[in-house]
Order: C-alpha cells, then structure tokens, then sequence
C-alpha cells in the first residue's frame, strides 16, 4: 500500500525536493536499513548506535512484540515464542518445513492452508507476520533518523528467490505500511554498493553467503546497463548450517539427541556460532554441553578438525558457481571481480575457497553485512527520483524456469531460467468437453520435469469461457513476471474476445483477503480512520494521475494526438480534478479509470516515440564516435 | 490495456527484416530502449505507464531473445512470411541429416563410457557446433532468395537446427552428470 506524500501536485517534480527512500536488507539472521545522507549511502543505527537488527522476533501475549537483541538474550530462555532466521521459511510450504523441522525449535500449527503458522503466545504467526514486525521496526528507525515520512523502499532477496518466496517478501513490506520501489536481488546490490557501476565495462561474481541462503550471480556491465547473466545458489544453505554441523558434532561426542530439551538445543547453537567466529582468528576452540541431568561435557575443536567438518558444506558453494559460469558462457578467468556478501564470507577459509577458484583476490573491503543494505540504499534513491540523471539500469533476469502442469504428471516451460524480465509468454489452451466453461491450470517453477519435483505457485482457474463444442475454444494465458520477477496471469478466450477471469490460489502464500484482514490487524485505528485512509491514499493516487497525464500532454500532446483526442483527455482530467475532492471513493475510482481509458492510446504512442528517439540518439551517437 | 504488437520484432528495434543481423548492433539498440523503457524509470509514475513499461520491456526482451538467436530468428523470419517450420509435426529429413543425427546421438551415448568423458564430450561439442554454423550459413543463403524451393530448404534447416539444439542441451545435461 502507498504511503502518502506529503508534497502538493505539482510540486513533485520540483528540482530540490528530496524524497526520503531507504534500502532494507531483510536477512536471514541479520537485518538492516540504509539509507543516502549528504550523498553518502549509510546504514542507519538505533538509539543505541547498533546498525545490526538480529531477524529474530519475540511474541508475549498482548504485549508489542520485541525484535532485535533483545529476543536474542530471551531466546534460548523462551525458545517457542521466540522466531529466529523466519526468511527460511517464506514462501515455503508445510511439508517444505517439516523438511527443515529437524532443525526449527518451534511449534507448527496446522492450518487449512499451506502457509505454516507458528504457535506463539501472542497467537500462531506466518512467516509473513513476522517478517512484517522485523519491516516495521526498521522502517520507524529510519523514519525517527530521517525524520519524516518514507517514499519507499528497495528490499533486498537472494537472486535464487522463487516467486513465492518474493510474493511473501513482498506482502511482508505491504503489512507493514512499506510501499516497495522494487525488490532487488542482494548481489546486485552488493555490485552497486562497490561502484561496479562506474567502470565502464566488466563480468563480475558475487559471493554470498548469509546465514540461511548461498547465492552466486554473474553480472555483466556494459554502458552503465547491468545485466544478470546468471545466478545460482542454494537457498537452504548458509553460515547457519556451519553452525549446525559444529553442533552436531558436539551432540554426537556429548551422546546428546536430537529431541533434547529446546532450550538445550538452542544455547549450544549459540556456543556454536561462538566457536566458529573464534575460529577465524584463533587456532582451537572450546565447546561445553550441560546435559539435561546437570553433568558437563567439553571439548576441544582445532581449526583442522573445524576444516573437515565444514569444507564440505564450503564446497557445496562452489558447485552453483560452476553451474552459473556455465550457464553465464563464462570461464572463471573471465571474471573481472569477486565481490564478498554475507557475514561468513569472513571466515578465511570461505575466502581461500573462493580465491582458488575464481584464481583472483576477492573484494572485501565493504563491511560483508552492511554491502547489500548500502547498495540499496544507493538504488531506492535513484528510484524514489531524488537522481533524475542517473544512468544505471538492472535488467535481472528470472532464477528459476517457469512452466505448467501438462498430462501424465510432466512439466511444460514457459518460461526459461535466466531470461531477462519484464517478460510475458503466452500459450493457447483448449476445452475437452462440449459446453466446457471453465479450465483449470497449475502453475509451476523449477527445472525438473515432473510436477512432483517442482514448486507449485498457484492454481488458476480460468472461468467464462464461452460454451462451445469441445476443442473450439481458443483461450490464450499469458503470463507475465514483472521487474521483481513476480508472477501475474492473464487470459481471453481469442474467438470471442471474451476475457476469462481469474481465480489465483497462491500454494504456499496469502490471499489478497488474508493480506487486508492483516492490515487491518495490525492497524489500531478504527474502521473509520481506515476508511479515511482510503480515501487519502485514493487521492494521492488521483494528484499523481493528474499530474503525470498534464505533463506528458504539455510536452507530446500536440505531435501525438488530434484534436478531438486531447479534448476527450482534457475532459477526463477536469472530471477527475472534480471528483478528487468527492467524500465518495468509487466517484475518484470511476474517474480515474475514465482518464485512463482515454489516455490509453497516448501512453502507448508516447512509449513508442521514445523507443523512436533512443533509437535515433543511438545512431546519432555512432557518428560522433 | 494490449501493447501495440503490430510491428514485428525488426520494426521494433529499426532494422530491415533480415536474417542477416550483427548481433552486437543489435545489442546497443536493444539496451538504449531498455534505457527508456525499463520500469524503474517508472516508478513513480502512474498506474498505466508502469504497466505500459512492463508490457512494453516484456516485448522488447521477448524480441531480442529471439533475434539474437539464429534459429529463433530463422524461425521467425519464416513465420513473417507465413510459413510455419512446423517442428513438431513434420518429422521428415533428408537422409543425409538422418545419418548425421544418429552418429553424432551414437557418439554422445558411447560418450559416458569413453576413456575420459568430459573430454570426448568437449570434442562432440565442437563438432555439434561446427554442423550448426555450417547450418547456419546455409539458412543465411537460402533466406536470402525469395524462390519457393529456397523457402523450403530454409524450412528444413531450421527443423536441423532445431535438433542441434536439442543435442546441445543433452550435451550439457551429460556434462552436469559428469562433472
């Protein structure tokens, strides 16, 4: 949902007014928020001078819930109520958790839907809910630093994120407040954090690897155009599972199980990480278990022992860097730069690793877990329009291929892995049976070939569709993933123009209903304060129509439209800025539907006159050369 | 709201339909539209333009991905003219592609058991990919006589190239398995 501006019409666009934008790094263990400041992109501290915001959200009762540090010191106290490292869980199913149970100290309740809840005392919790309360307290960190209201914001996803783990990202920001400019995948941040963007050209590797998530893209630069050449990952791999295997291993020597007291598992997690983070300095380590019947056991782990045991998990990484070179057409000497992401790209031997295989010295100098938070601090203020000039442009492509439910169980894609996005696919179906007026498709996304191995997104149904004999009906389903690679759908029947509705049953997200009832959740305010909210966004929504249409006839409407043309626009407009100010908001919405069916043509003309002009600058330029 | 498709994928980027396209031309034009186009310079725009912008870029990568590519452009240089390669039903070859096919297919499955696989599959690679420029070559030539018969034989080579492409992905698949 929009946050409202606070300028007038028309003074939006004036030279100097500076829209407050941040970056969010919603991260796995850590999160953080970035933002411009006298030109320079800065994480942004709380009152207590810490930049890092730990992604872990405590519920107790009715009482506001407590995110950050403060949940982590009750953690292993209160484990149940306590959420940590939840970004595992967006977009994931029920059965994807039981998958990752082994490991997640919480209790799962069960619930008609696919989206998993969490039992806390302050009621069962989506991973979306939880999210949203991690959003919420960095957005009024910056609120409180920037002082004033925020334009948006750019959130950051691992490149390998699939459309259900972006929607549910995505939805997280809307429930709480935050209007996104665009969800941008980390390397890509990171690349711009480090100015790769300055150079004139290059390929460049980012290496990240957080706490939950791998992710290693390919980006190619060229005349200020970024482009993701390719991307692989692994997104249920990170600094965690180091965590894990040393804890493990202490299990194993202390003859601790698996189903040992929660709190048990929890500090040992802890000690865990402590033992991986001194072991980037010093050469051993020691590592104690209180048993559940109050006997001790310690050891000892030497760096060589720390080495075996998490080598392998180091060299998992290097498989989806192979595979992202391949799929990039690249060799490893190709590559102009390794940039470093993610807190456990501190450990000299992920460092060593990835040196040796990229046969170059990564770039590090950036603090690993501030980068991807600057970088789209950088980003949110060319979108929020504070940069006019800028030249930068990421074209991102989509991670993971994009197909539907075809007979016998099989795959079809629709769209490939790594192709650039906006892109829109379109594919006719058919009817059966004599009459047949509905249709029902399963979308899909992964590189398998069966259903059963992919990630179902959605099941459409396709309904009005004329009645016909079986096999004449020709309905045509595009699907369409925009620039934050998100899935959309639409369809028309081609022989009668008749658009089919559609009924989109996300698999594991929410429902725009569940997204409102929410909202509304999380409002304290009445109906009526909701209610006047509307109507103040409606017409925040009405000034920028205005504005923007008044401005495109200024400067095209005499090359672009006739006569009768822009007097129907013109119409369209005084009736709107008529209707702005109307109590009523279906007034406002049937105006501005009015506007913009009139200006349809124009907007469309005006897009290809400037596909004319980049052309025409482009050849201009060729001479000049 | 449908984005104007009536012009065809050259139209869009100012170019003559042509088989014949450099690629690198191609690209420079491909990212100055980008440049204008992409939503993000939309996105404090209105509604309609930042839904225009997607529909808009959604078709422009559509069309660089295809002329960029010579059998995706063969192919649509084909459709234009009405003439659909028809891939999936006509399965009729000329014998002599038939005898290729099937030892260039004999020579990957045998590939898995060679000496060193990977780089028998490195040699089948570039044979795979000296068949496919010598493919495209001659699609070059035969899309440039308007002659029925050439039309035909342009057809035919898309469909080739079409299995060359296949194999290529096998090829890749195997080496993914391998390595």
């Amino acid at each position: 949902m929009a946050l409202l501006q606070i300028s007038e019409p028309g003074q939006s666009t004036a030279p100097h007014e500076h829209r407050l934008a941040v970056g969010i790094d919603l991260g796995t263990t850590n999160s953080l928020v970035a933002a411009v400041r006298s030109g320079v992109a800065v994480a942004l501290p709380d009152a207590r001078g810490e930049v890092i915001l730990p992604s872990v959200v405590r519920y107790a009762g009715n009482a506001q819930p407590v995110v950050g540090q403060a949940a982590v010191a009750a953690a292993h106290e209160d484990p149940l109520n306590t959420v940590a490292s939840v970004k595992r869980l967006m977009g994931r199913g029920v059965a994807d958790v039981k998958r990752l149970g082994a490991n997640l100290p919480y209790e799962f309740t069960a619930t008609e839907s696919q989206m998993p809840r969490i039992r806390t005392a302050a009621g069962d919790q989506s991973p979306v809910d939880v999210s949203a309360q991690i959003l919420r307290v960095l957005a009024q960190r910056a609120e409180q630093t920037l002082g004033g209201e925020l334009a948006g914001a750019v959130i950051t996803v691992p490149a390998y994120f699939d459309d259900a783990q972006r929607q549910a990202t995505k939805d997280a920001a809307r429930v709480a407040g935050l209007k996104v400019l665009r969800l941008l995948n980390e390397p890509t941040a990171a690349a711009i954090a480090y100015g790769l963007d300055k150079q004139p050209e290059g390929v460049f590797a980012i290496y990240d690897l957080g706490g939950g998530t791998f992710d290693i893209s390919i980006l190619r630069l060229h005349r200020g155009v970024f482009e993701v050449m390719a991307t692989a990952g692994d997104s249920a791999l990170g600094g965690d599972d180091i965590d894990h295997v040393i804890a493990e291993w202490a299990m194993q020597a202390a003859g601790v199980t698996d189903d040992a007291d929660h709190r048990l598992l929890r500090r040992l997690l802890r000690d865990a990480r402590a033992v991986k983070e001194t072991l980037t300095q010093a050469d051993r380590a020691e590592l104690c278990i209180e048993r559940d019947d109050g006997s001790r056991w310690c050891d000892e782990l030497t760096r060589e022992d720390f080495h075996a045991l998490t080598d392998p998990l180091i060299d998992k990484t290097l498989l989806p860097c192979r595979r992202a070179l391949k799929d990039a057409g690249i060799r490893a000497d190709d590559v102009q730069g390794v940039v470093l992401v993610g807190g456990s790209t501190r450990a000299p031997r992920v460092r060593e690793k990835v040196a040796a295989f990229f046969g170059r010295e990564p770039l590090g100098d950036i603090d690993p877990d501030q980068v991807v938070a600057i970088g789209a601090a950088l980003q949110a203020d060319i979108l929020a329009g504070n940069k006019p000039d800028q030249e930068l442009l990421l074209l991102d492509v989509i991670p993971l291929s994009l197909g539907i439910e075809v007979m016998g169980g099989l795959v079809e894609k629709i769209v490939e892995r790594n192709a650039t996005i906006p892109i829109a696919k379109a594919q006719e179906f058919t009817t059966f049976k004599d009459g047949q007026t509905a249709i029902s498709i399963h979308v899909l996304q992964g590189e398998r070939d069966l259903v059963t191995d992919c990630r179902s997104l959605a099941r459409f149904e396709l309904r009005g569709i004329p009645p016909m004999v079986a096999g004449a009906a020709r309905i045509r389903v595009t699907f369409q993933v925009d620039a934050d690679g998100l899935l959309s759908v639409s369809a028309r029947e081609q022989s009668t123009g008749v658009e089919s509705t559609i009924d989109v049953k996300p698999s594991y997200g929410l429902t725009d209903a569940e997204i409102e009832r929410m909202l509304r959740d999380s409002m304290a305010s009445a109906e009526d304060d909701m209610k006047s909210r509307a109507l103040r966004e409606l017409q925040v929504d009405a000034d920028r129509s205005l504005e923007a249409v008044r401005a495109a006839v200024a400067a095209d409407g005499e090359s672009l439209l006739s006569n009768e043309e822009r007097a129907r626009i013109e119409h369209c407009l005084n009736e709107l800025a008529a209707a702005r100010d109307a109590i009523d908001t279906d007034t406002i919405k049937r105006a501005m539907a009015a506007l913009e069916k009139a200006t349809e043509t124009f907007a469309t003309r005006r897009m290809d006159a400037s596909i004319r002009d980049a052309l025409r600058g482009h050849r201009l330029e060729e001479f000049s050369e | 709201m449908q984005v104007d498709l009536a012009q065809n994928y050259f139209e869009l980027f100012g170019l003559p339909v042509a088989f014949d396209i450099d690629v690198a031309d191609l690209s420079t034009r491909y990212r100055e539209i980008q440049r204008r186009l992409h939503p993000d310079k939309f996105s404090s725009a209105s509604d309609q333009d930042r839904r225009l912008s997607v529909q808009m870029t959604a078709l422009v990568n559509e069309a660089f991905q295809t002329l960029k590519d010579p059998l995706k452009r063969g192919r649509y240089v084909l459709r234009l003219r009405g003439i659909d390669t028809g891939e999936e039903t006509d399965t009729a070859m000329p014998p002599e592609f038939l005898v290729e096919q099937m030892e260039l297919r004999e020579a990957l499955d045998d590939a898995r058991y060679a000496q060193s696989p990977l780089s028998r599959l490195l040699e089948i690679g570039k044979e795979l990919q000296r068949a496919t420029d010598d493919r495209v070559r001659q699609l070059s030539s035969a899309l440039a006589d308007p002659s029925a018969a050439s039309q035909e034989r342009a057809r035919c080579l898309v469909r080739e190239l079409q299995f060359f492409h296949r194999l290529h992905d096998e090829i890749e698949a195997l080496e993914d398995e391998l390595a």
